[in-house]
């Protein structure tokens, strides 16, 4: 199947799982926080962080805007360095470019470095399937591999688990207890996957951007594990989502002076690696045959989109994860999708081209814009999540109660007077429940709320009242105007005047 | 000059005290309010939930009360920044659409109003308290409301003013999301409220009712003694004019 479906369960059930896990909660407040203060940090060190991000935003919008020619570019550039160009409309088709790849080098096995898109393609279950151990060599990969979960988190794929849980799988791996200790822990990953590198027919890499000037496919690490991939395997192949492109090495400066200061608060990561086609004669290493799919796998359909073209901006920095106050308390997997956080919340209906069957993705958010805020692109996540809920009432697929609700609301809201009268009606019904000013009852509607707080009775008298009775406007209580600051008003006034917003 | 309060519902019936509030405080420095009576509500609840034709009906009803205004005054900033999506909303009918820019123009959120339009930072009031400050979500980030309080704050004496730890993170309200989720709502405010009790402070103020509702009705659901109030209540009982 082509795309990710839905799963059984709902966003409520899967975030109540994890709020019950007081050891996923730990671990990604822990690590969210430290990247969220590395990120803080990183940026005000930096000397014009919003002019920054304004040119990284322009970069990445003009680009999508003309993709189809920085993609021609790129391909036509990577052709003649060498690299065979693969496109697969949809993950189904990725992966059988690259099993048939694998099938005529006769692979036995594969090494990988961390790859979101690869994941969005669930490559690692397809190889498995055909006979061919891909092994990721990530560690946070290699750890949720062995766990058999997806990445929780678009950079840090096990934020979720903390170093007790990852030495109780890692022990199981090595057949003997390791100490909960990230020296011996990682000591015993490198040994490992040392094996695996060297008996690998084939690498397999994501690619975080790609130059369409040269042809060439930049990776940014920490771990020398994508080097490692990109080097030793006679085959290399990259799995490149269509947007990833760049037009030239000089935008690359922008996207490297944020990507990393973004996701982890870095300067710059341990590894960047900046490969054009594959090894040359005179080079020391690199794969003889290279690769790249370029998948598109629904981010087309975000293309002419007015409200979500922007999404293909997204540089998969996870900053909008480490700063939602939600993704705080639930973690990854209760996304239900590849991508988590408010990313994911909207990018993966958005691909699936399903909003309706995603939507409680996007009801689980508060719309506190931290994302927006956050984010190196700045991709208005917290609009496009309210964009998600419209379109699922326009298809009349919103909750039936809601929308008789909302008719009411309407019709409420239409007139003062109806208004007036409503709350009249529950200024007599509310007395029933409130006590000493409050309403405590879980009862019905209310149950949420008050499950954890309590809820403030309906004044006695609102300012409405309050007004009409003429107890708040007193002209006595006026005092005269300080002519400073008649003359601002004046002055605003007459400045919106003249931007011809004000026809009084 | 007209000057109109926007009151929001939030504050219309469950805090009428602060309208009360900024209406008296305005009024020390000339600020004649009017109440136009045919507002109801922004129609924040709809658009979040997506069902904009349902918003459109609240939005013309705020869009016509205050067409004749020249300034308009509200105690909060999400209620205010509703204002700044009526553009999108009525793009189609242009009629609407320019008494939307001229709204969205001329409203400002109580403290914006005081610092940027009045240029008053300070009002001379008197708060002998500890207290601390949530700048909600949609004034800090959307409207960019983020040294206004805080400088009228630091001139409240024998105000003494202690920091918020993770003062921005969202309390978890969010409209409707505390009711549809409410789980992880409450897991927000909780952490908001330990981080309220974390800075010791007596007072928490705020500019956003709905917000104040949330961390307030967790405080006293917990039974914690911490005062919740808009910054304007603080003001106003500091200014001792009662």
């Amino acid at each position: 199947m082509s795309m990710t479906s839905p799963m059984a369960t709902d966003v409520k059930t899967r975030a109540e799982l994890a709020l019950n896990d007081e050891f996923l909660r730990k671990a990604v407040r822990f690590t969210t926080e430290r990247l969220r203060n590395g990120k803080r940090s990183a940026s005000e060190e930096l000397p014009h962080w919003e002019a920054w991000r304004d040119r990284a935003r322009e970069i990445r919008l003009h680009t999508i805007a003309h993709l189809d020619y920085y993609l021609n570019l790129f391909v036509e550039n990577a052709r003649a360095n060498g690299v065979h160009i693969h496109f697969a409309d949809n993950s189904a088709e990725a992966v059988d470019i690259s099993l048939k790849i694998a099938a005529r080098k006769q692979a036995k096995s594969a090494v990988k470095s961390k790859s979101m898109v690869t994941e969005e393609l669930h490559l690692n279950e397809a190889f498995a399937q055909a006979g061919i151990e891909a092994v990721e060599t990530d560690l946070g990969e290699y750890i949720i591999q062995l766990a058999g979960e997806g990445p929780s988190h678009i950079v840090i794929p096990a934020i979720h688990k903390n170093r007790y849980q990852i030495a109780e799988l890692l022990s199981k791996e090595a057949g003997e207890p390791l100490a909960p200790d990230t020296t011996v822990l990682a000591g015993f990953v490198r040994k490992k996957l040392r094996e695996k590198f060297l008996e690998a027919d084939i690498g397999i890499t994501g690619c975080n951007f790609a130059i369409a000037e040269t042809g060439s496919m930049v990776l940014f690490e920490n771990e020398g594990n994508a080097r490692m991939v990109s080097t030793v395997p006679k085959t290399q192949i990259t799995f490149m989502g269509m947007e990833r492109i760049i037009p030239s090495w000089e935008d690359l400066e922008v996207m490297a002076t944020l990507l990393p200061r973004s996701a982890t608060g870095q300067k710059l990561t341990m590894y960047m690696s900046g490969i054009t086609g594959p090894r040359r004669e005179q080079d020391m290493d690199g794969p003889d045959e290279m690769h790249i799919i370029i998948v598109d796998n629904g981010r087309s359909l975000q293309l002419g989109d007015p409200e979500f073209q922007e999404l293909l901006n997204c540089i998969r920095c996870g900053a909008c994860l480490n700063a939602c106050p939600v993704y705080r308390h639930i973690g990854g997997h209760a996304y239900g999708g590849t991508y988590s956080g408010p990313i994911g919340a909207v990018l993966t209906p958005a691909l699936n081209g399903n909003v309706e069957e995603w939507n409680d993705i996007a009801s689980a958010s508060s719309l506190c814009g931290a994302c927006y805020e956050a984010c190196p692109v700045k991709i208005p996540l917290h609009d496009m999540l309210v964009f998600l809920r419209r379109r699922k009432v326009e298809q009349g697929r919103g909750d039936k109660l809601e929308a008789a609700g909302m008719k009411g609301f309407a019709a409420i809201m239409a007139n003062s007077k109806r208004f007036s009268a409503a709350i009249r009606a529950a200024q007599v019904g509310q007395k029933v429940v409130v006590r000493n000013g409050e309403i405590t009852t879980k009862l019905g509607p209310l149950k949420g709320w008050n499950s954890y707080r309590t809820l403030p009775a309906i004044a006695k008298r609102t300012f409405r009242q309050r007004w009409e009775a003429g107890e708040i406007a007193a002209q006595s209580a006026v005092k005269e105007m300080d002519p400073g600051i008649r003359e601002r008003m004046e002055g605003i006034m007459q400045q919106r005047k003249k931007r011809g917003g004000d026809s009084s | 000059m007209k000057v109109s309060i926007f009151i929001t519902c939030v504050s219309d019936v469950m805090y009428p005290q602060v309208g009360e509030a900024i209406v008296r405080i305005l009024n020390q420095y000339g600020v004649e309010v009017d109440f136009p009576k045919t507002q109801t509500c922004c129609g924040q609840p709809s658009y979040n939930s997506g069902y904009w034709e349902e918003t459109r009906t609240a939005a013309r009803t705020l869009l016509r009360s205050f067409d004749d205004s020249d300034f308009v005054v509200s105690p909060s900033g999400s209620c205010t920044y509703m204002i700044h999506h009526y553009s999108e909303l009525f793009k189609e009918e242009p009629e609407w659409l320019e008494k939307a820019q001229r709204l969205e123009q001329k409203t400002y959120e109580f403290t914006q109003f005081l610092v940027q339009v009045l240029g008053v930072t300070d009002v001379g009031a008197n708060f002998p308290c500890k207290v601390t400050y949530h700048p909600s979500c949609h004034g800090s980030r959307l409207l960019g409301i983020k040294d206004e309080p805080l400088e009228l704050l630091r001139n409240v004496k024998g105000l003494q003013f202690v920091p918020l730890p993770f003062a921005e993170d969202c309390c978890g309200f969010g409209g409707t999301f505390a009711i549809k989720m409410s789980d992880i709502s409450g897991a927000m405010v909780a952490e908001k409220a330990d981080h309220v009790i974390e800075s010791e402070a007596e007072v928490l103020v705020g500019l956003d009712l709905a917000c104040l509702m949330n961390i307030a009705g967790h405080l006293r659901y917990r039974n914690e003694p911490v005062k919740v109030m808009h910054l304007a209540e603080l003001l106003y009982e500091g200014m001792n004019l009662r």
